[in-house]
C-alpha cells in the first residue's frame, strides 16, 4: 500500500501547480479548479483520504463536503488506499467482441486477485472500467496516464513481469 | 484517393510538433481569418459549411453559433467537449493525439468567431497523455504569438485552458460538461435556459465536439461553399469513423459522408471486411446508443437502396429498420458475436454511467441490468423481454437528458431485431450458458 501519511501536507511543488490552476479561472469561480487538483491530490497519495480531501477543499475556499461529493462521483478517483500500480481494465462492448473478458480471467488468475482488489505485496490493484475510448485497439487497459492496447494473455504476462521487476 | 479535410497530414512524421504543423500549411487558416475576416463572416463561413456537430447529436454548428448572447459587458465562452466516452467511439482520441495543433487552431478561430476571451477543452481524465501533449501544444502556439494576448498584432486576445475530466460518461453531455468544469457533480441541467444563453459560470456558451472545430481550419482556407460541395445532400464534409469488432482493420478512417456502407466496411482503404471465415452479423453504426441493425439492413435500406455513410441514410427506416450516424462508432459483429450478452453489456454501463437525477434512468437502467444479466446467465423468463421493452419505453423521453434515450435504443433495436435469440436463452438455458455460446438460427450475410 501507498504508505504516505494522510496528514502530511501537499509538496511545495505541487502547491505552486494548485495556484496555477486556481489563477486559470475567473475571479471567484476557484472551484473549477477541484478536478484537476484532486488529480493532483491523487498523484501525490494514491488515493483520497477525507483528511486529504479538507485541506483540497481549504486550498479552493469551499466547503469539505463539495470536495466530498465530486470526489464521490467520478470514478477515476480512489477513495480507499490502492497498490502501487492500479490496473483499470475496459469491460466495455468492443473490448469484448476482441477477447477482453478471456484476458481478463487469466489476469485475475495470474495476479491471484479479484475486482477492486490489491495484491499481498501492494503492488497491483485491479479496476474494471468502463469504455476508455480505445476500441480499435482492444482488449486495453491502463495504469496512470499510460494505455496498454491489443492485449493478449501473453502481452499482459510480460506487463506484468516487466512492472514487478 | 478521396478527400481528406482533417487527417491530410495526419501519417507525417513530427506532425503534432508546431514547426512541422506550420510547414504544412498549419496556421494559415488562423491568419486568413484574423487578419481578413470579421468574426461575423467567420460565423457566415461556418454556417454555409453545413458542419454538423460530430459528437453525436448532428445540429449545424454554424447555426448553434448563431444562437448565442451576446449581452453587451458579459464574458462569452467557447468549450471544446473532448470527454469522448461513447462505446465504440476514439476518433477524437485519435485526432487530438496525432494532430493536436488541428484542434488548437480550430479553437483559436472559433474563438475569435465567436468573441470568447477564453475557452476550455474539456478532455475526459483517462486521457491525461493527450492532456499533456494539447498543453505542450497549446505553449508551442503562445510562444509563436498565436495565443495569448494581441493575437498577430490584431487586438484579440484568447487564452485556452485544458481542463481534465473524472471519469464520468455524463459529462459528455453538454450542460453536465459545464457542472463539471465548474467543479461539481456532472448532473445535466434542466433545459431551458439553453447554454447559448446561460452556460458557463451562467455566462452564454457554445459547446463543439473536436472533430466539429477541427474542421474549422479547412472552412476558413477553402470556404464553407466548398466544405458544403464536399459529401452527400445536407451531410456535408467529411466525417471520421472509429471502426472496431470483427473487421480486419480496425482504427479510425476519415471518409466523405456519402460513402456506401458496403464499400466501408469491405474496401481494404478502410475496414478491410470481415475477419477470414466469418460472416456479418450485426452492425452498430454509431456509437453504443444508436440502434443495432442485423446484417440484412445494413448494405441496403429496407427499400432495397444502397445503405450510405451519411447522417440521413443510416437512419432511414427510422427505428424500424434504421439506426444512426450518431458519432461515428463503427462496431462490428460476426456471427460469433451472442447479441444477448453485448445488449447485457451495454446496459450495464449505461447503468455504471447514469447520474442518478432522473428516476425513469436512474432505476430503469439498474432494472434492464438485471434482467438482461439473469437472460443472460440462464434464469429469464419469456416475460423478461416484454418487460425490457416495457422499461426502454418508460425511459425513452421521459429524461432531462440523451442518457435515457441512449439506455433504452440498444435494448430496445436488439429486441425488435434478434428476439429469438433473447428467445433462445430462455428456452434452452443450458446451452445458452455454455462459454462462448452462440444462437445459431440467426440470419447471417454469405
Amino acid at each position: 500500500m501507498t504508505e504516505i501519511p494522510t496528514t502530511s501536507a501537499f509538496t511545495p511543488e505541487r502547491l505552486a501547480k494548485v495556484k496555477e490552476i486556481i489563477a486559470r479561472y475567473p475571479e471567484g469561480r476557484q472551484k473549477s479548479a477541484l478536478l484537476p487538483v484532486l488529480h493532483l491530490a491523487q498523484e501525490q497519495w494514491g488515493w483520497l483520504s477525507s483528511e486529504v480531501m479538507d485541506q483540497v477543499a481549504e486550498l479552493l475556499s469551499i466547503e469539505p463536503i463539495e470536495v466530498y461529493e465530486v470526489a464521490t462521483f467520478y470514478t477515476m478517483f480512489h477513495l480507499q488506499p490502492v497498490g502501487k500500480h492500479v490496473i483499470e481494465y475496459c469491460r466495455t462492448g468492443p473490448c469484448c467482441l476482441m477477447g477482453a473478458e478471456g484476458v481478463y480471467d487469466h489476469l485475475q488468475a495470474r495476479l491471484g486477485i479479484k475486482t477492486g482488489q490489491t495484491t499481498p505485496d501492494g503492488l497491483f490493484t485491479l479496476k474494471e472500467v468502463e469504455c476508455l475510448a480505445a476500441c480499435g485497439w482492444g482488449p486495453v487497459f491502463q495504469i496512470r496516464e499510460k494505455y496498454y492496447m491489443n492485449l493478449t494473455n501473453e502481452k499482459v504476462d510480460s506487463i506484468l513481469d516487466e512492472l514487478s521487476k | 484517393m478521396a478527400i481528406k479535410i482533417l487527417t491530410e497530414h495526419s501519417h507525417i512524421p513530427g506532425i503534432e510538433t508546431f514547426d512541422v504543423y506550420r510547414k504544412n500549411g498549419g496556421y494559415t487558416a488562423l491568419e486568413k481569418a484574423i487578419k481578413t475576416m470579421s468574426p461575423e463572416e467567420v460565423v457566415e463561413e461556418a454556417k454555409k459549411s453545413g458542419v454538423r456537430g460530430r459528437g453525436g447529436a448532428g445540429f449545424p454548428m454554424g447555426m448553434k453559433w448563431g444562437f448565442l448572447a451576446k449581452p453587451e459587458g458579459v464574458p462569452r465562452y467557447l468549450v471544446c467537449n473532448a470527454d469522448e466516452s461513447e462505446p465504440g467511439t476514439f476518433k477524437d482520441h485519435y485526432l487530438m493525439k496525432t494532430i493536436p495543433h488541428l484542434l488548437i487552431e480550430g479553437m483559436i478561430i472559433s474563438s475569435y468567431a465567436l468573441g470568447a476571451n477564453k475557452s476550455f477543452i474539456y478532455v475526459r481524465g483517462e486521457l491525461m497523455y493527450v492532456i499533456q501533449i494539447l498543453e505542450k501544444a497549446i505553449a508551442e502556439a503562445t510562444a509563436n504569438g498565436l495565443l495569448g494576448n494581441n493575437i498577430l498584432g490584431s487586438g484579440y486576445d484568447l487564452e485556452l485552458v485544458v481542463q481534465p475530466g473524472g471519469g464520468a460518461y455524463i459529462c459528455g453531455e453538454e450542460t453536465a460538461l459545464l457542472e463539471s468544469l465548474e467543479g461539481k457533480r456532472g448532473n445535466p441541467r434542466n433545459k431551458p435556459p439553453f447554454p447559448a444563453v446561460k452556460g458557463l459560470y451562467q455566462s452564454p456558451t457554445v459547446v463543439n465536439n473536436v472533430e466539429s472545430i477541427a474542421n474549422m481550419a479547412w472552412i476558413i482556407n477553402h470556404g464553407g461553399e466548398a466544405y458544403a460541395s464536399v459529401g452527400i445532400g445536407r451531410s456535408t464534409g467529411t466525417k471520421l469513423i472509429s471502426a472496431s469488432g470483427h473487421i480486419k482493420k480496425p482504427g479510425v478512417y476519415e471518409i466523405e459522408l456519402g460513402l456506401s456502407v458496403e464499400e466501408f466496411m469491405n474496401s481494404d482503404e478502410y475496414c478491410g471486411g470481415i475477419r477470414d471465415g466469418h460472416h456479418l452479423k450485426a452492425l452498430v453504426a454509431g456509437g453504443s446508443s444508436v440502434p443495432i441493425i442485423p446484417a440484412h439492413l445494413v448494405y441496403k435500406t429496407a427499400n432495397g437502396e444502397d445503405r450510405l455513410m451519411s447522417y440521413e441514410s443510416l437512419s432511414d427506416g427510422g427505428f424500424a429498420t434504421g439506426t444512426m450516424l450518431g458519432s461515428g462508432g463503427f462496431i462490428v459483429f460476426d456471427e460469433t458475436a451472442c447479441i444477448v450478452r453485448n445488449t447485457w453489456n451495454f446496459s450495464r454501463f449505461y447503468h455504471h454511467e447514469s447520474c442518478g437525477q432522473c428516476s425513469p434512468c436512474r432505476e430503469g437502467t439498474g432494472w434492464m441490468e438485471k434482467v438482461l444479466h439473469r437472460l443472460e446467465h440462464g434464469h429469464g423468463s419469456m416475460h423478461d423481454i416484454d418487460l425490457l421493452v416495457d422499461v426502454a419505453k418508460k425511459i425513452e423521453g421521459n429524461t432531462i437528458c440523451p442518457l435515457g434515450d441512449a439506455a433504452a435504443w440498444p435494448v430496445a433495436s436488439a429486441i425488435r431485431h434478434f428476439r429469438e435469440e433473447f428467445e433462445w436463452h430462455v428456452s434452452h438455458p443450458k446451452e445458452a450458458t455454455l462459454p462462448g455460446a452462440v444462437y445459431k438460427g440467426a440470419a447471417v450475410l454469405a
